[in-house]
C-alpha cells in the first residue's frame, strides 16, 4: 500500500523542489523588464493553464510512468492478494532479465534479444541518416521552391497510410513471391528467390522508411538556417565539396542531428509493427517480449520491467549522443 | 603575385533574363578596378562569374591568360570576400583566417604560424583564439580579409565588403583596403554601388547599367568625361536638363530647354535637331553676380548647411529642381530661401550628351 503512494507523492515532492528552484533562481538573477506569469495572462487565465498543463503532465504523463516504476518493483501477483503480505518491494523482475527464475539459468534469449534490439536500431539510425542527410540538404539549400514543395508530399503523404498497412505492402513486395523477386527472376539476375524477409532486409527497409521524415525534418530544419555564402565561401577558399560537409555544414546542423538521430533511434528501438511484420523468423525484438509479457502471459510487473531496462539504455544512448555531439538537451529541441 | 582578368565578350543569362550583356575588359595585374552601378544592374553577376560560382552563356573568362571555362570555384586563383563577410560563426577567429590552408593540408603548426602573420597584417595580433561573435564589425571585416588572403591569390574579389559599416569606419576601411592592397600588390575587383567608394579607392571603374558596361575609365574621367547619360546622372550629383540642340560645332552645342538655351561641351559631336541632355554639377553653378556665359533664372526653395558645404535647392521654370552647392572657399554669399537667384556657369563644365536612361533618384 505504502508504495502506491509514493506514485502521488513522489511528483508533488518533484514539482515542490523545481518551484523553490526556480524561485532561487528568479531571486538571485533578477529581471526587471520580465513580467510575472499571472501578469501576462491574468489570474482565471492562468489557474486555468496551470491546471490544464498540470493535469496533462500529471495524470497522462507522469502518474502512468510512475505506476508502471512502481509496478516494476512488485511480484506478479493475483488481485487478491495485493496488498495483502506477499505483496513486498523486490528486485526480482529486473533480476529475471538475466537470469531465469524457474530454471536459475542466464537468460540469454532476453539478453540477446535486447542487444539485438539496441545494435539493429543503431544501424537502422545510421542508415537513416545516411538517406536523409543528402535529401535535407538537397531540400534545404540547393532544390527549387517548386520541387522542394513536390518532394516534400511525395515524403509526407505516404504517412497518411498506417503503420500496419504499410508494413504488410512492404511484405507483399519483399516476399519470396513478390513483385521484387519475380522482377529479378523475371530479369535473370537471380535463379530463386532472394529471401529478403528472412535475412532482415525487411526489417531494415521498413524501420528506415517508418521513420524517415522524424530524421529529415530536424536534418532539414538544422541545415535551412544556414547561410549559402558560408558554403560558398569555404567552396571558394578551396574545399572540395565533401570538406565543405564534415567543416562547415555538419558542424552547423549538429543540434539537427542530434535531435533526428536520438529520435529515429528511440522510436526504432521501441517499435513493434515493423519487427513483427517484417523480422526474419529468428528476429526476436524486445519491444514484442514486453508486449507478450503485459498481454500473452499478464506479467505486468515483469514486463513493466523489461521496458524500464529499454528506456534506460535509450536515455543512456541519447546522452551519450548528446555528450560526443556537445549538445545540450535544450538545442536538439528547438 | 597578381593576374591579369580579361572578359571576354562576357554574356551571362538567367532564362531568358540577361543579367550581362557582352562585357568586355581587361584587367590589368595588380590593379584596384571597380564595377559601380545600382543593385540589379549586373555587377555582383560578374563577380560570381570571374569567381567560378557562374559560367558564362556567352564569351570567356581568362585569368592571367587561362581559360576559367569548366573550373570550379575552388580551384581558381581567386577569393572572394562576400557582402555579409560569411565568416563560419562555429570556428575560432585564427581557424577561420587558416580555413583555406587547412583544406589545402597545412599542418597545424605552420597554420598557427602563417595565423599569426596574418592577424599582424590585419591589426588584431594575439586575437586568434576568440570567437567570430566577440569582434566588432570593424575586425570581422579585417579577419574576412585575412581570410582570402591567407590563399595568396591572384585576384582578389570584394562584394561591397564595407557596406554593413558606419559612415566613419566606412571611410577609414577604404583607406585601409587601398593600402593592403598596395602592399600586398594583388588584383582587386570591387564591387560597389557607392560611388564615393569607386572614385577614392580604384585605379579604374567600369560604370554598369542594365547588364550593360557603359564606361570604363579612372575616376576623374567617369565624373569630368562621363560617356552616357546615365553615367552623368549617376555618377556624382547632377543637374540634368533635356531638350533639343539647336546649334552645335566641334566645341560646344546649345540645347534648348525649359530654362531656355544652353550652351555645353559636345564630346559626342551631336547635330542640330538631335535630342540632347545637359549636364551641370551643382558645385560648378553659381549666383550670378556679373555677365555670365549662360543664366537660368530661378527661385531658392530649400538652404541646407552640409558643414563643408552650402546645398541650396531652387525651382526654376518647369517648376524644375536644380540643386546648387557653394563651398565655403569661394567667398560667394549663400541665397536665402525665397529669394530669387539668377544662376550662371562656366560652358566647359557644363555637357551635353545624347538622351538615354538615367539613374533613378
Amino acid at each position: 500500500m505504502s508504495s502506491r503512494l509514493f506514485v502521488i507523492l513522489i511528483p508533488l515532492i518533484v514539482i515542490a523542489i523545481f518551484a523553490i528552484l526556480s524561485w532561487r533562481d528568479t531571486r538571485n538573477n533578477p529581471d526587471p523588464t520580465r513580467k510575472g506569469f499571472f501578469d501576462r495572462n491574468g489570474t482565471v487565465l492562468g489557474l486555468v493553464f496551470i491546471a490544464l498543463v498540470g493535469f496533462w503532465m500529471l495524470f497522462l504523463v507522469v502518474l502512468p510512468y510512475l505506476y508502471m516504476v512502481v509496478e516494476s518493483f512488485h511480484p506478479k501477483l493475483s488481485p487478491s492478494k495485493r496488498g495483502g503480505p506477499d505483496d513486498v518491494l523486490t528486485l526480482m523482475q529486473y533480476k529475471s532479465f538475466f537470469i531465469e527464475p524457474l530454471s536459475g539459468d542466464m537468460n540469454t534469449i532476453h539478453m540477446w534479444a535486447f542487444g539485438y534490439t539496441i545494435v539493429i536500431s543503431l544501424i537502422v539510425t545510421a542508415l537513416n541518416f545516411a538517406i536523409c542527410y543528402p535529401l535535407a540538404y538537397y531540400m534545404a539549400q540547393t532544390g527549387t521552391a517548386r520541387k522542394v514543395r513536390l518532394l516534400m508530399l511525395a515524403l509526407i503523404i505516404p504517412y497518411w497510410v498506417n503503420e500496419i498497412l504499410r508494413a504488410f505492402s512492404l511484405r507483399l513486395l519483399l516476399a519470396s513471391k513478390g513483385l521484387i523477386n519475380q522482377m529479378l527472376m523475371g530479369v535473370g539476375l537471380t535463379d530463386a528467390p532472394i529471401d529478403f524477409l528472412g535475412n532482415n532486409v525487411g526489417l531494415f527497409v521498413g524501420l528506415s522508411y517508418a521513420y524517415l521524415l522524424i530524421m529529415v525534418f530536424p536534418l532539414y530544419n538544422a541545415i535551412e538556417s544556414l547561410d549559402r555564402n558560408q558554403i560558398e565561401a569555404a567552396h571558394d577558399l578551396g574545399a572540395p565539396w565533401w570538406k565543405i560537409h564534415r567543416d562547415v555544414v555538419i558542424p552547423y546542423a549538429k543540434p539537427g542531428i542530434a535531435s533526428g538521430c536520438t529520435m529515429v533511434f528511440m522510436l526504432s528501438a521501441g517499435s513493434l509493427a515493423a519487427p513483427q511484420f517484417l523480422g526474419g523468423p529468428n528476429t526476436l525484438w524486445f519491444t514484442s517480449v514486453v508486449y507478450d509479457f503485459f498481454f500473452q502471459s499478464f506479467n505486468w510487473p515483469r514486463g513493466a520491467a523489461y521496458a524500464f531496462v529499454l528506456l534506460s539504455a535509450c536515455i543512456a544512448f541519447v546522452m551519450i549522443v548528446l555528450r560526443l555531439f556537445k549538445v545540450s538537451l535544450g538545442e536538439t529541441i528547438k | 603575385m597578381s593576374a591579369s582578368v580579361e572578359l571576354d565578350h562576357v554574356t551571362v543569362k538567367f532564362g531568358q533574363f540577361t543579367a550581362v550583356k557582352d562585357a568586355a575588359l581587361e584587367i590589368r595585374g595588380g590593379e584596384f578596378f571597380s564595377f559601380l552601378g545600382p543593385s540589379g544592374c549586373g555587377k555582383t553577376t560578374i563577380l560570381r562569374t570571374v569567381s567560378g560560382f557562374l559560367e558564362p552563356t556567352d564569351g570567356a573568362v581568362r585569368i592571367a591568360g587561362q581559360d576559367m571555362a569548366g573550373i570550379g570555384p575552388n580551384k581558381r586563383p581567386t577569393a572572394l570576400i562576400f557582402q555579409n563577410l560569411a565568416l563560419f560563426p562555429l570556428m575560432s577567429v585564427a581557424d577561420n583566417i587558416t580555413y583555406g590552408l587547412r583544406v589545402r593540408g597545412m599542418s597545424s603548426g605552420e597554420r598557427a604560424r602563417k595565423a599569426d602573420e596574418l592577424l599582424e597584417l590585419i591589426a588584431l595580433p594575439g586575437q586568434g583564439k576568440k570567437l567570430v561573435s566577440e569582434l566588432s564589425g570593424g575586425q570581422k571585416q579585417r579577419v574576412a580579409i585575412a581570410r582570402a588572403l591567407a590563399v595568396q591569390p591572384k585576384v582578389l574579389l570584394l562584394d561591397e565588403p564595407l557596406s554593413a559599416l558606419d559612415l566613419k569606419l566606412r571611410q577609414h576601411m577604404r583607406a585601409e583596403l587601398r593600402a593592403i592592397q598596395q602592399q600586398v600588390g594583388i588584383t582587386f575587383i570591387y564591387i560597389t554601388h557607392d560611388q564615393g567608394e569607386a572614385l577614392t579607392m580604384s585605379d579604374r571603374i567600369a560604370v554598369m547599367s542594365d547588364g550593360v558596361i557603359q564606361q570604363i575609365g579612372d575616376g576623374r574621367s567617369v565624373y569630368d568625361a562621363p560617356d552616357t547619360a546615365f553615367v552623368a546622372s549617376f555618377v556624382g550629383e547632377n543637374n540634368a536638363f533635356a531638350g533639343q540642340i539647336t546649334h552645335a560645332d566641334a566645341d560646344s552645342a546649345v540645347v534648348q530647354t525649359d530654362f531656355g538655351p544652353l550652351r555645353g561641351r559636345n564630346p559626342k559631336a551631336l547635330k542640330p535637331g538631335d535630342r540632347a541632355v545637359l549636364f551641370i554639377r551643382p558645385e560648378d553653378l553659381i549666383p550670378v553676380t556679373g555677365a555670365a556665359d549662360s543664366t537660368l533664372s530661378s527661385y531658392v526653395t530649400n538652404v541646407s548647411f552640409e558643414g563643408n558645404m552650402t546645398h541650396v535647392y531652387l525651382n526654376g521654370q518647369g517648376a524644375r529642381e536644380i540643386s546648387m552647392s557653394i563651398g565655403r572657399q569661394g567667398g560667394t554669399d549663400v541665397p536665402q530661401k525665397g529669394a530669387v537667384t539668377p544662376l550662371s556657369y562656366h560652358a566647359s563644365n557644363a555637357i551635353v550628351l545624347p538622351e538615354g536612361t538615367m539613374a533613378r533618384e
